[in-house]
């Protein structure tokens, strides 16, 4: 046979993506429930973290269940969407839309009978994006009107995690050293104003209530933290400060 | 096992090593090589690979068209690396989020493509996988001799193991910063190339 003609050139061509085709088809059918099981084990991993538990792969999803009590999706409004499930909510593509029209997820874990708030979190980093999780404190308060009520405006835990920041620079946001420093931080003052988180160049002030002290070598990085904290949490301003 | 076969085996891992002699694959050698874990796999990533490109090609290299061979090889090549990625996602996660992109890469990995054109494309499929094997594991031997070097002085341990231990840290001895960043896996492949070819002559141009 002649293997150099067109037509044999073709159909050696077609019949070969063919297979192959249908090799990667069903390897990848095949994998798929395995691969997204992995995918949802490390976001309660990652969740468990920001609340300062220390969670490894086989029982991240034990803790989690034992943990997270409750789970909703927020509209602009502050009100509960019934029918989203929050933990699946894409949070890139929330941030997309206009933000009258975000449908953000909230979580509530019980943790030493303290109910905290974990927050998830999205931005651009430096190669790529970069997103985390923020675990607020509730805070006893009198509001104006003379009753107890809670409220939430401090940082309990941090944990930051991206796709390909430079190692050694940007990559630490991804470290415990970093994700400390945002513990016992505001993001809303006594007076209900938001503050957001501060990534100060040349050290942050440890005592300013939103200061953390930023990456050297990993400006872009750091400012990405500090945009993706500001856009994220002020969706949530008006939900944090009117909790009961 | 007969003494050519044997061969094919173990040049690669000395007087033939892709990296060291013919300086083939060095990218990724420079990117996964911060710890010895991300490396094993990527070294073992690369042997099936190779020699089961190796071993496809060769059998189908009296029926594949001169014309689109690179194509073809291409086609076996990527299938095989989609293959490892994805089982990589599943079975071993952890590891594949840090090798993340390098996985992809191996396509492009001169080493694999230059064994298909030079090697499966002429010879039998067994010996072409043996050959395959070889290259991967020359590749990978290098790989994680960096990388042991490379976390031992950048982070003090070797798999994750504490090496050097707390005294030393007391005593003032730090982590080389410089270790875990790319140019030190480049100056520490050229320390290796040079000690190789202080011990073994063959491979010292004459001229």
């Amino acid at each position: 046979m002649n293997t150099q003609s067109n037509s044999y050139t073709f159909i050696y061509a077609s019949v070969i993506v063919l297979i192959v085709a249908s090799i990667l088809a069903v390897m990848a059918t095949a994998l798929k429930p395995a691969q997204e099981k992995n995918i949802e084990i490390e976001k309660k991993e990652n969740i468990l973290t920001s609340l300062r538990i220390t969670s490894t792969r086989s029982d991240a999803e034990k803790l989690y269940d034992k943990y997270i009590v409750d789970k909703y999706a927020l509209n602009s409004e502050g009100e509960k969407v019934s029918q989203v499930d929050p933990f699946t909510i894409n949070l890139r593509e929330e941030l997309k839309k206009p933000r009258d029209k975000r449908i953000l997820p909230v979580f509530n874990a019980e943790k030493n009978d303290t109910v905290f708030l974990v927050i998830p979190v999205y931005g651009k980093g430096l190669w790529g994006p970069i997103w985390g999780y923020i675990s607020l404190e509730p805070e006893k308060y009198t509001n104006p009107k003379g009753t107890e009520s809670t409220r939430y405006r401090e940082i309990y835990g941090a944990f930051f995690d991206h796709k390909a920041e430079t190692p050694g620079l940007g990559a630490e946001i991804a470290t415990p050293g970093f994700q400390k420093q945002f513990r016992g931080k505001s993001i809303i003052d006594a007076y209900g104003k938001f503050l957001g988180i501060k990534v100060a160049k040349g050290g942050g002030n440890p005592e300013a209530p939103n200061e953390v002290d930023a990456i050297s070598g990993g400006t872009i990085t750091s400012k990405g933290v500090q945009a993706m904290l500001d856009t994220c949490l002020i969706s949530y301003k008006d939900y944090l400060i009117t909790q009961y | 096992m007969n003494a050519k076969n044997w061969k094919l085996l173990t040049n690669p891992l000395n007087d033939e090593n892709p990296i060291t002699v013919q300086v083939l694959g060095i990218c990724s050698a420079l990117a996964v090589t911060v710890q010895v874990k991300p490396a094993m796999v990527m070294a073992l990533s690369v042997i099936v690979v190779t020699s089961f490109s190796n071993l496809v090609i060769s059998f189908l290299r009296k029926t594949i068209p001169m014309r689109i061979r690179i194509i073809v090889q291409l086609v076996v090549v990527a299938t095989l690396v989609i293959m490892v990625d994805q089982i990589l996602k599943a079975y071993v996660y952890d590891v594949s989020k840090k090798l993340s992109v390098f996985v992809g890469l191996i396509i492009t990995n001169c080493i694999i493509m230059g064994r298909l054109e030079a090697f499966a494309m002429a010879n039998k499929p067994m010996e072409s996988f043996l050959d395959g094997i070889g290259n991967g594991a020359g590749y990978g031997l290098i790989l994680v001799i960096v990388a042991t070097a490379r976390e031992l002085f950048g982070s003090g341990s070797v798999l994750g193991y504490q090496l050097i231990p707390q005294k030393f840290y007391d005593l003032g001895y730090q982590n080389n910063g410089l270790m875990i960043l790319p140019p030190m896996a480049l100056i520490t492949v050229g320390i290796i190339i040079w000690i190789q070819r202080s011990k073994n002559h063959k491979l010292v141009d004459k001229s």
